[in-house]
């Protein structure tokens, strides 16, 4: 077995980041919202503040260990409604065809034609900005991928033997869809949603940072990044760790991605006869 | 074989199966007619053998049979149950009477569920026994398809193509159904496995009294395990009858270009004026008249224009051939009887 | 026999899985004399098409020639340099594969891949070749060769293309055509057909066939003499008519006896098969000694601890079996 270096990589920073985000309450030095003091604004890295404070004087460490809840939290339950939206419709349009499948594809492709970030832009104008409202805009806006994907194996699974036995056998569609459909289309789904998560945490940044997403004073990634860019030129480290947190986590998750497509692709998978 | 005072467990009646094809995009609108007009009985405890090369329709008739495609007009009996174009197949009922041995033993089993599941959840889904029953059921099947106890845990990739057909049967097998539609058992199979499964399959009929149809391209294999055969030819039956009177007395020149057409070192010179010529033509446009005149070596101008019936030749054997009545010596030429 | 056309000595063909080498193909020897006809028999993993490739000199990683000498009118074909090579193939040795779509350009007009045999490898230029193109494909019974010309591959059928291949392997009068399981895609009645016209063509233009299947009976009625195949080595080969007789080799033996023949339940009623037990063995697990040892019935200590030389049998044939007979 060759070492899997994106795969182990990868696996490693998404890692970080999630036991970061759990134990945040833990390896917190300070609390991330109400230990402000204005004495202590912007200052930079040292003894005290490891990653310095902001412009109220708050722990940027402890913010961006918080951060990563929330950052967390937003990317994988967001990407989790994608994905269950995505394979419910995909598979059914795939498996049971008709007018079903023109209307699923023709959604399909109409979401492809919006960009998602616009249209969660206009979700979130009109729910106005919160993790709930953040949550239902980019789970309700990014699930056309999981839908094409898992459409097209079903398409190319549906004749096989074993599906057609199942049917002979009496199963139920949805019994077929579940039990012989889809065990066999969820490696490809899972590379799909590990690199949708990414995208997802990437979205909730940039919707923080205009200023849509988590109400200021808790902290998020995106948020910091759009408190911080008064002072980009004057205090950097108020934006290069929020940012340093993101790039790991979405690096971590893309690696991870296409190590376990590796992994999960039949094609290389070796088949025994 | 008294098949004749019993009911039969299958009967099909005048049974089509046309797909429209194209439309308003795609071309002018045709009708591929796959099954055409076909009637058939099976009776308890028969094999019969269905014989025909690609595009005759019987995968489509295999299909029909097992409820996954309705038909266009006439009806199919399989017991107590119909299925016709008023009346859809009730699958949970159907699954207790009729199951299917597949072609390719490597597509026809989910890779991601072991033997175990594969058996055990039919079984279940049918409500049939409770945990224990479930699992003496499940060993009693794989040793009767020749598997080991202690394989039920593994997976479809451990085993060989002739142990995954073996798998496939046990499948077929589980709900105890009366009919076992074969397609293509053995074809898919190494040359030196396939006599393991065929003398497999016909200990199973004789012990457990089950029907089968066998569809097969391989003559010999028909030979050896049909007590009837049909032969098809573009969505058609063009003869059928006991498998002796096929096999040693065959009526339809396309009954006999098949036979002519089987390699086989001890009748290499016997046949030449028999094969058929050329391809077969398209089922979406099947030559009028008799649909085999176009490869016919008897063919008349008859032929063209008018579509023979299938009619006795002897009580059980029918042909659809005008020259049905003349035998014909080994090259072909017509003999009167 | 006269000077053989193609001799292929000890082949041995090694393929490298996981950092280790196995050999797919062992100690294989047979010649084919020009005009003759040669069957390679055998099931998926025995090695008859590597074999064909090897004589391509088409072996490709992780396949790759482990030993032994494939020689062309006395020429060694694995020392020519790749643009002597490329020539051999086509205008001496041609091949014609199962599935003719995989093997045509599926952008490209029949007529055109036809004539660009003709002009590739006899100079001939393209206004003359579309001619020539033509007169092959009536050759092949192609009806109306004129309008075909101009199909693209997907428009023709199974076995109209697998006419279409035979046409371009054909094309310059090779001196020996493979044949791989040329038939196996079509149907029965094509079959006949198809292979009715390969020993017709080649007997017109004198081309020697390799032809490699599964189906004994195919190719011991086409074939004069036939080699039988098993885990990458040949165990027995004899004339066509003496293999069907009298087989030596336990596997040829079995082979025969387990295939429900056509007329056979006519004339001794249905009796059970007789089953080869056991399976075919993977490339990377041959058994040690005799190979065919675990599926044997016949099998005893000697066949485990040797393995069987080749035994001469009359009039060229060989076996390869402690226990012939």
């Amino acid at each position: 077995m060759k070492f899997r270096a994106n795969l182990y990589i990868g696996g490693a920073f998404f890692a970080t980041a999630v036991i970061v985000g759990v134990l945040a309450p833990v390896i917190a030095t300070h609390d991330p919202v109400f230990d402000a003091n204005l004495m202590n604004a912007e200052l930079p890295p040292g003894w005290e503040y490891p990653f310095g404070t902001d412009a109220q004087g708050r722990d940027i460490y402890s913010r961006v260990v918080h951060g990563a809840r929330i950052s967390l939290t937003v990317g994988l339950v967001a990407q989790c409604i994608n994905s269950i939206i995505g394979v419910s419709l995909g598979l059914t349009a795939g498996y049971w065809g008709g007018w079903w499948d023109d209307l699923v594809s023709g959604l399909t492709n109409l979401m492809l034609a919006i960009p998602s970030l616009i249209f969660a832009l206009a979700i979130m104008a009109i729910l106005g900005p919160g993790l709930v409202s953040l949550l239902i805009a980019l789970g309700l806006t990014s699930w056309s991928y999981s839908c094409r994907l898992a459409r097209a194996q079903v398409l190319s699974l549906k004749s096989q033997g074993y599906v057609q036995a199942a049917k002979i056998l009496g199963y139920s569609d949805l019994r077929i869809m579940f039990t012989q459909l889809l065990p066999n289309i969820l490696g490809p789904l899972i590379v799909i949603a590990t690199l949708g998560a990414g995208g997802s945490i990437l979205a909730e940044a940039a919707l923080s940072f205009l200023g849509l997403g988590i109400r200021p004073p808790y902290p998020s990634w995106g948020s910091m990044l759009s408190d911080a860019r008064e002072q980009i030129t004057t205090a950097p480290w108020l934006s290069i760790f929020p940012g340093l947190a993101i790039f790991i986590t979405v690096l971590g998750l893309n690696l991870l991605g296409d190590g376990l497509r590796d992994i999960l692709d039949p094609q290389s998978r070796e088949r025994t006869s | 074989m008294a098949e004749a005072d019993q009911t039969p467990l299958l009967a099909i009646d005048n049974l089509a199966v046309h797909y429209p094809i194209g439309g308003t995009f795609r071309g002018p609108r045709r009708v591929l007619k796959a099954v055409d007009g076909i009637a058939l009985t099976v009776a308890p405890g028969e094999c019969l053998g269905l014989v025909g090369e690609s595009g005759c329709g019987k995968s489509t008739l295999a299909m029909t049979i097992m409820g996954l495609v309705p038909p266009t007009h006439g009806r199919i009996r399989i017991a107590d149950q119909e299925i016709s174009a008023a009346k859809k197949a009730d699958h949970m009922h159907l699954a207790r009477t009729v199951q299917m041995v597949f072609q390719d033993p490597y597509a026809s089993l989910n890779p991601r569920q072991t033997v175990r599941r594969t058996l055990a959840d039919p079984l279940r889904l049918h409500g049939i026994g409770n945990k224990t029953e479930v699992e003496h059921r499940v060993a009693d099947i794989m040793a009767k398809v020749g598997l080991r106890p202690e394989q039920a845990d593994r997976y479809p990739h451990e085993f060989s193509g002739g142990q995954r057909q073996r798998i496939g049967i046990a499948r077929a097998l589980i709900l105890r159904p009366r009919l076992v539609l074969c397609d293509e058992p053995v074809s898919a199979l190494d040359v030196s496995i396939r006599a393991q499964i065929i003398n497999l399959l016909l200990e199973l009929k004789d012990d457990l009294g089950l029907s089968y149809v066998m569809i097969s391209h391989d003559l010999g294999v028909v030979e050896h395990v049909s007590d009837r055969v049909a032969v098809m030819y573009l969505g058609r039956i063009v003869e059928r009858g006991g498998w002796r009177e096929i096999f040693e007395d065959p009526r339809h020149p396309y009954t006999r270009a098949l036979i002519a057409a089987i390699p086989d070192a001890f009748r290499r010179r016997a046949v030449a004026g028999q094969k058929a010529r050329g391809e077969i033509p398209s089922a979406l446009a099947p030559p009028p008249g008799c649909h085999f005149h176009t490869r016919c070596p008897l063919a008349a101008d008859q032929c063209r224009s008018d579509v023979p019936l299938l009619e006795p030749v002897a009580p059980g054997h029918l042909a659809a051939c005008h020259f049905r009545d003349r035998a014909t010596s080994l090259h072909g030429e017509l003999v009167e009887p | 026999m006269s000077a053989p056309l193609l001799e292929v000595e000890n082949l041995s063909i090694a393929l490298s899985q996981g950092g280790k080498s196995y050999k797919a193909v062992e100690d294989v020897s047979f010649a084919i004399a020009s005009g003759e006809t040669l069957g390679l028999v055998g099931e998926s993993g025995c090695g008859k098409s590597i074999t064909a490739l090897a004589v391509m000199g088409l072996l490709r990683q992780p396949l790759s020639l482990g030993g032994g000498r494939i020689t062309l009118d006395g020429g060694d074909i694995h020392n020519l340099p790749p643009a002597k090579l490329r020539q051999l193939r086509g205008k001496r040795i041609a091949m014609i594969f199962q599935e003719p779509m995989t093997a045509l350009n599926p952008l490209s007009t029949v007529g055109r891949q036809i004539a660009e045999m003709f002009v590739l490898h006899a100079g001939a230029g393209w206004s003359e070749a579309t001619d020539r193109t033509v007169d092959a494909l009536r050759q092949v019974h192609v009806p109306s060769p004129e309008r075909r010309v101009k199909d693209f591959p997907h428009q023709l059928s199974g076995g109209m293309r697998q006419r279409v291949m035979i046409a371009i392997a054909l094309a310059c009068s090779p001196d020996l055509l493979i044949a791989d399981e040329p038939t196996t895609a079509l149907d029965v009645t094509v079959q006949a057909e198809i292979v009715d016209l390969m020993q017709e063509l080649c007997a017109a233009k004198g081309t020697a066939i390799l032809m490699i299947s599964h189906d004994l009976g195919l190719v011991a009625n086409m074939c004069r003499r036939v080699a039988v195949m098993y885990a990458g080595r040949i165990v027995e080969q004899q004339a066509a008519d003496e293999i069907f007789e009298r087989p030596q080799h336990p596997y040829t033996r079995g082979l025969i006896a387990s295939l429900p023949r056509l007329g056979a339940r006519i004339v001794h009623g249905r009796q059970r098969l007789q089953e080869i037990s056991g399976v075919v063995p993977a490339i990377t697990a041959f058994p040690a000694g005799c190979r065919f040892r675990p599926r044997c019935q016949r099998a005893t200590d000697i066949c485990q601890s040797n393995d069987p030389p080749p035994t001469p049998l009359p009039e060229d044939g060989l076996v390869r079996c402690h226990h012939h007979g």
